[in-house]
């Protein structure tokens, strides 16, 4: 037990891959023993992180449970892994939609379950590996591990697209990793480490000039604002969304999106502080413009599907508004708004699923009136597309909330105007959801084939009801969750306050950011470390 | 202002109040879900009144309670932590003062009578078991709204009550205008949330808290502190008043947001009258009430309330003139008797706005639930006023209930209508907002406050006219059919009408030589008004100017009355024939001035033509797609290019090769030279 505990995030992090290996003894055929391995696997992986949870103490800043051994001694790359109040939630909600997307796609992947399953183990693991690494060159591994698994999954399963889509995919996020690694390289040759506690701690007293800060946080910012995705980087995800696999667009959305965000909060923000001050108001405009635009744009959409994926680009604005507006309730916010997106949006992609696997369709306009046959489906339908507005009460209300009033109360001068000018996606939040919730569930029900249409089964009430749980839960008493990552983001606004270069920032910061030959000199004379 | 060291009394049973129809709610609830069709029908009867009167005993017990306690004390409840992050702090807090006490009254009142009609009402209705759920989770919404402590937590019961509202509206949802109407009502309910969510930044941005207590007490203890607090230039104050009133517009149906109520009224008629009538529409002017202390530090602020409210009064009144469907005509006087209390709030008197909420309720509630037992005579077949009349013959209880509410909203005396408006009218009058009084506007919300009362004696006359008085226009086969209500739905009716005949008595004030008890009882709760300067001058003594205005606006009232009985009654060909002479006007009135068409075309469309087109076509698909598109097609075309290199003829390669170290040599050489030079 004690062995357990002092490694259970790596148990965490491989238990899934390692299942995956029972596979090769068990035949092709054996489809319903591969879900069922499949299943009891990621649901034991979930009771473990919930152990974690347990196990966790919120009081402490600092990374727990870290697990460090050398890997490549020549390198200086270590194995390391721990946990703090950002990556729990985070690991928690990873490990939660595992199992359900295995659930939701019990009855609807019937072709080549078994590559199906083990991809999607393999995918848990790279996504809980980079929640989790805290060396560099780890974390880039386990970033690059997810995209092959998700690759994958939209190119063989998905929908008749599904080629262009995965490319699409596989590019926009390669081309800004690729830019990563050059940043991390850059990184080592700084700090002479890849770790990244090490990093940080050499940061703190020898921080970069402006100069490299922008260069390396733009290097940062660009691969995580693609998988955010920021406006105007957004347009490979409705066609991967589209074309996916339901299970493939809720893990998506649900936790390869949060890899965007969590990246900022994990390393953009701590490691170039005055990058982010000096770049705030852009990162703003760009938050807001993301949060009306896709709203507006979701409002347009005729397919169900598409719809809810032009949703998330509004949503995420939101987290990057609460994440630059560097407060304690904004970036609390955004920290919980992260989860809050991975279970209203995952379970809106669920619930379309659903209804696409009875009827073969997502168009809005080939549905309407069906309440009455499917009242189940409509009520819970009914209450995540309320969590995704933000009803109070519900998960989506304390997310959005919290970042709206710490970036109104945020001392950057554009702050106030940010925050009223995202408030307005609340308006338009309810328009697009509900209007399509109308037009699909209310009406009278005219159309022949959808009279016959089942509503939920045992099953689908279940998986769903597990996200039900958690979005009352988050929405009525939210302190479980916060409770677990106030210490930390206390202490991360702290070192990004003290680690400011100088009080009195000019005002005109990219004048002041980019004057002729800056950044020699440092850089250069600690090269070749 | 007053000094606000209230003692506050922890109290248990404050939780009860809400708890109760929760545990409606989720019995009912799961009935439904879970028995579609076996669910039996008296037990989701029986449940959801019950819950709602156990609130009501606690409610009663509680105001009971408060009367025995010293002067301004009050109790207080803290459930739970809900929000804390930093120095930002939300409790889940309950507070049972006066206010609230009033409200909660109201509320559980009002919303078990109407709970017992709806069982006669629903009583043929398939899903009644959804139909009682979703009452059940209004009354826990609204009464969290009323007993709430903080500002966010009275947001929550301010957006659920909105949600109830938009599943009661479209309840029968096969039907695509009651579906749609339903969801106009949420989103323009939204965009009033905006504005509220703004006045709880800006507020907690201002005071630090958001629990009522704690800003009422940094208020009196920093007033002048708070006064000269700006932000952009703006007054603090003003901003505070104004967001939150935008809030109010919203949720009580003012301009420029009334355009839901009146389709809201495709909901079954006793959600009309509970949710649309008698207590969610009324949340904006109680939240005046309850923020009236940050109000009284903004003349401004109340000057926009009282005008907007008088405006809507009038507004709303005159498109009552003409409407033909039973229940849109008391949707329009619903929103004109909310610009009424809007106007007493305004005028900075806010006992007698929270009056007017209070005898509102009851006669309003009434008119539409004997609409409602209008509807159900007719089968639910007939809703149109000009295909009815001489009901009064076939519905005499609901008649004889109908026509005390009738008397009391028209403000003849001794009804409750009369007293409540009758002070806001003098209030008005008398305004002590400075800001009103400086540009004459008080004389201007009193004459169009008496002009409104005009307009509703005579739209009401004429809707009892069309309705019980006149001659009968059905048909044969349905005058047949007609019959009186069932029990279940006269008894709340005669209930009520004893209240729409007394409740006004609580609040006579000292014009008949007693105390205001209403008002009284409220002063603890309510910040205190502006000090008033009536303009007593031509009238001698405050009391002559009462005397005078009541009389005044008694003479409106039944002025409206002898003229639309004149026109519909007397001489039934005389309506027409005004109806053609001013035929500009009528048209105008009877399209509702086409707002909606107004707000379609300048607002809904272009937003969703330029979602379509402008952001999704073009920018989305065409631009930035395109742009990544093309970036994939040129690399795939300079891999073509860059192929051709690759030929596999050695020679070229060593050319290349050869080139490459000259090249490379040049740039070294350069280099070297400039370094040195």
């Amino acid at each position: 037990m004690e062995w357990l505990l002092a490694h259970i995030l790596s148990v965490i992090v491989f238990l899934p891959l390692v299942g995956s290996v029972l596979f090769f003894f068990l035949d092709r055929e054996q489809a319903r023993a591969i879900r069922i391995i499949a299943l009891l696997i990621l649901a034991l992986d979930f009771a473990l992180s919930v152990w974690l949870f347990l196990s966790f103490n919120g009081g402490n800043p600092q990374f727990q449970f870290v697990e460090r051994y050398t890997w490549i001694a020549n390198w200086n790359i270590h194995y390391q892994l721990g946990v703090d109040g950002i990556s729990l939630l985070l690991v928690m909600l990873t490990t939660l939609l595992g199992p359900v997307v295995i659930l939701s796609s019990w009855s609807q992947v019937k072709d080549r379950v078994k590559e199906y399953h083990i991809f999607l183990l393999l995918l848990q693991t790279g996504m809980l590996g980079a929640f989790l690494a805290l060396d560099m060159i780890l974390f880039y591994v386990f970033w690059e591990l997810m995209l092959v698994p998700m690759y994958f999954l939209i190119g063989i399963w998905g929908g008749p697209r599904r080629v262009y889509a995965a490319v699409k995919f596989f590019l926009f996020t390669m081309f800004g990793s690729v830019l990563m690694l050059i940043a991390i390289i850059w990184l080592y040759y700084y700090a002479s480490s890849f770790d990244y506690i090490a990093i940080l701690n050499f940061l703190g007293p020898e921080p970069l000039t402006l100069y490299f800060q922008l260069i390396l946080f733009g290097a940062f910012a660009l691969a995580f604002a693609i998988k955010v995705p920021m406006w105007p980087l957004h347009t490979w995800l409705p066609d991967a969304h589209v074309e996916a696999p339901t299970a493939g667009s809720v893990i998506l959305a649900g936790v390869l999106l949060k890899m965007g965000t969590y990246g900022f909060i994990r390393f953009a923000i701590p490691f170039f502080p005055d990058a982010v001050l000096a770049a705030g108001p852009y990162f703003y405009a760009l938050a807001v413009i993301g949060i009306i635009y896709g709203a507006l744009v979701s409002m347009a959409q005729e397919d169900m599907k598409k719809l809810v994926a032009y949703s998330s680009v509004s949503h995420l604005g939101f987290v990057m508004l609460g994440l630059f507006a560097l407060t304690a309730q904004s970036m609390q916010g955004a920290l919980i708004q992260m989860i809050n997106h991975g279970l209203s949006t995952g379970a809106l992609f669920l619930l379309v699923g659903i209804v696409y696997e009875r009827a073969h369709k997502r168009q809005i306009s080939d549905f309407g009136g069906i309440a009455k046959v499917m009242p189940v489906y409509a009520a819970l339908f009914l209450v995540v597309a309320l969590s995704s507005i933000g009803l109070p009460g519900l998960n989506g209300f304390v997310g959005e909330f919290l970042i709206l009033v710490g970036t109104y109360l945020s001392p950057n001068p554009y702050s106030k105007i940010a925050a009223i000018l995202a408030g307005t996606g609340v308006i338009f939040a309810a328009v697009y959801l509900l209007w399509m919730y109308q037009r699909v569930f209310f009406g009278p029900l005219q159309k022949e084939e959808n009279k016959t249409l089942q509503d939920l089964n045992p099953r689908e009430v279940f998986y769903l009801g597990v996200i039900l749980i958690f979005i009352v839960w988050i929405g009525v008493y939210p302190s479980t969750f916060l409770k677990k990552s106030e210490a930390t983001i206390n202490s991360l606004i702290t070192q990004v306050q003290a680690r400011k270069l100088s009080e009195n920032r000019p005002r005109n910061r990219f004048a002041e950011a980019f004057p002729p030959g800056a950044g020699s000199g440092k850089i250069l004379s600690r090269g070749g470390k | 202002m007053p000094e606000v060291a209230v003692k506050s009394l922890a109290q248990n049973w404050i939780l009860w109040i809400l708890i109760l129809p929760l545990l409606g709610f989720g019995i009912n609830g799961l009935g439904a879900l879970v028995f579609p069709q076996k669910y039996p029908r008296t037990l989701s009867n029986i449940v959801s009144c019950l819950v709602i009167f156990g609130s009501f005993l606690v409610t009663a017990f509680g105001l009971w309670a408060l009367t025995r306690s010293p002067e301004d004390a009050y109790f207080t409840q803290q459930v739970f932590s809900w929000i804390s992050v930093g120095n930002f702090s939300v409790n889940f807090g309950l507070m049972f003062d006066h206010l609230s006490a009033i409200m909660c009254l109201t509320v559980t009142l009002v919303g078990l009578l109407i709970h017992i009609y709806a069982t006669g009402y629903m009583g043929h209705d398939p899903a009644y078991a959804r139909f009682f759920t979703y009452m059940n989770l209004f009354m826990f919404m609204m009464l969290t709204l009323v007993l709430a402590d903080n500002i966010v937590l009275m947001f929550v019961g301010w957006e659920g009550v909105g949600l109830c509202s938009y599943l009661l509206i479209g309840f029968w949802y096969e039907d695509w205008d009651k579906a749609k109407a339903g969801l106009k009502a949420f989103v323009v309910n939204r965009i009033g949330d905006f504005g509220f969510l703004l006045g709880i930044f800006t507020l907690f941005w201002a005071l630090g808290t958001v629990d009522f207590a704690g800003m009422r007490n940094y208020i009196s203890g920093h007033p002048l502190e708070f006064s000269g607090l700006t932000l952009y230039g703006v007054k603090v104050a003003t901003l505070i008043g104004i967001f939150l009133f935008i809030g109010a517009t919203g949720k009580s149906a003012q301009l420029p947001l009334y355009v839901w109520l009146p389709d809201a009224m495709a909901g079954p008629t006793p959600v009309s009258a509970l949710i649309h009538a008698a207590t969610m529409v009324t949340a904006g002017v109680y939240m005046i009430g309850r923020m009236s202390f940050v109000y009284v530090h903004s003349p401004f602020a109340l000057a926009v309330v009282a005008c907007v409210g008088a405006a809507t009064a009038l507004f709303a009144g005159t498109i009552g003139l003409t409407q033909t469907d039973i229940k849109r005509v008391l949707a329009y006087s619903t929103v004109s008797q909310l610009g009424y209390m809007f106007m007493a709030m305004g005028s900075a008197a806010f006992a007698a706005g929270i009056f007017h909420l209070f005898t509102h309720a009851f006669f309003k509630a009434l008119l539409f639930l004997g609409a409602g037992s209008v509807i159900v005579a007719f089968h639910h077949q007939e809703q149109d006023i000009t295909r009815m009349g001489n009901l009064s013959k076939y519905l005499p209880w609901t008649h004889r209930t109908v026509l005390i509410a009738f008397l009391a909203i028209i403000g003849l005396p001794p009804l409750a209508g009369f007293w409540s408006k009758d002070e806001i009218l003098f209030r008005a009058f008398a305004s002590g907002n400075e800001l009103l009084a400086q540009y004459r506007l008080n004389y201007a919300l009193w004459a169009v406050g008496v002009t409104t009362a005009l307009v509703t004696a005579i739209y009401m006359t004429r809707w009892m006219i069309l309705v019980f008085w006149g001659g009968p226009r059905m048909d044969e086969e349905t005058k047949h059919h007609l019959s009186e209500s069932p029990q279940s739905m006269i008894i709340p009716l005669m209930i009520l009408a004893l209240g729409s005949a007394l409740v006004g008595f609580l609040g006579v004030g000292p014009l008949f030589g007693v105390t205001n008890w209403f008002e009284h009882f409220l002063e603890p709760a309510l910040a205190q008004a502006l000090p008033a300067e009536p303009k007593i001058a031509l009238f001698g003594s405050e009391r002559m100017l009462e005397v005078t205005l009541l009389i005044v606006s008694v003479l409106a009232a039944i002025t409206g009355l002898l003229f639309a009985y004149g026109i519909y009654l007397e001489k039934p060909g005389l309506a027409d024939k005004l109806k053609e002479k001013f035929k500009a006007l009528y048209l105008l009135s009877y399209n509702k001035y086409y707002v909606d068409e107004i707000y379609d075309r300048t607002v809904v469309n272009p937003l969703l033509k330029t979602s379509y087109y402008l952001l999704f076509r073009f920018v989305d698909v065409a631009i930035i797609d395109g742009f990544m598109n093309g970036l994939a097609k040129l690399t795939q075309l300079l891999g073509r290019v860059l192929r051709r290199a690759q030929n596999g003829v050695v020679q070229t390669y060593l050319f290349v090769f050869v080139l490459g170290i000259i090249a490379a040599f040049v740039i070294l050489i350069y280099y070297l030279f400039r370094s040195q030079a």
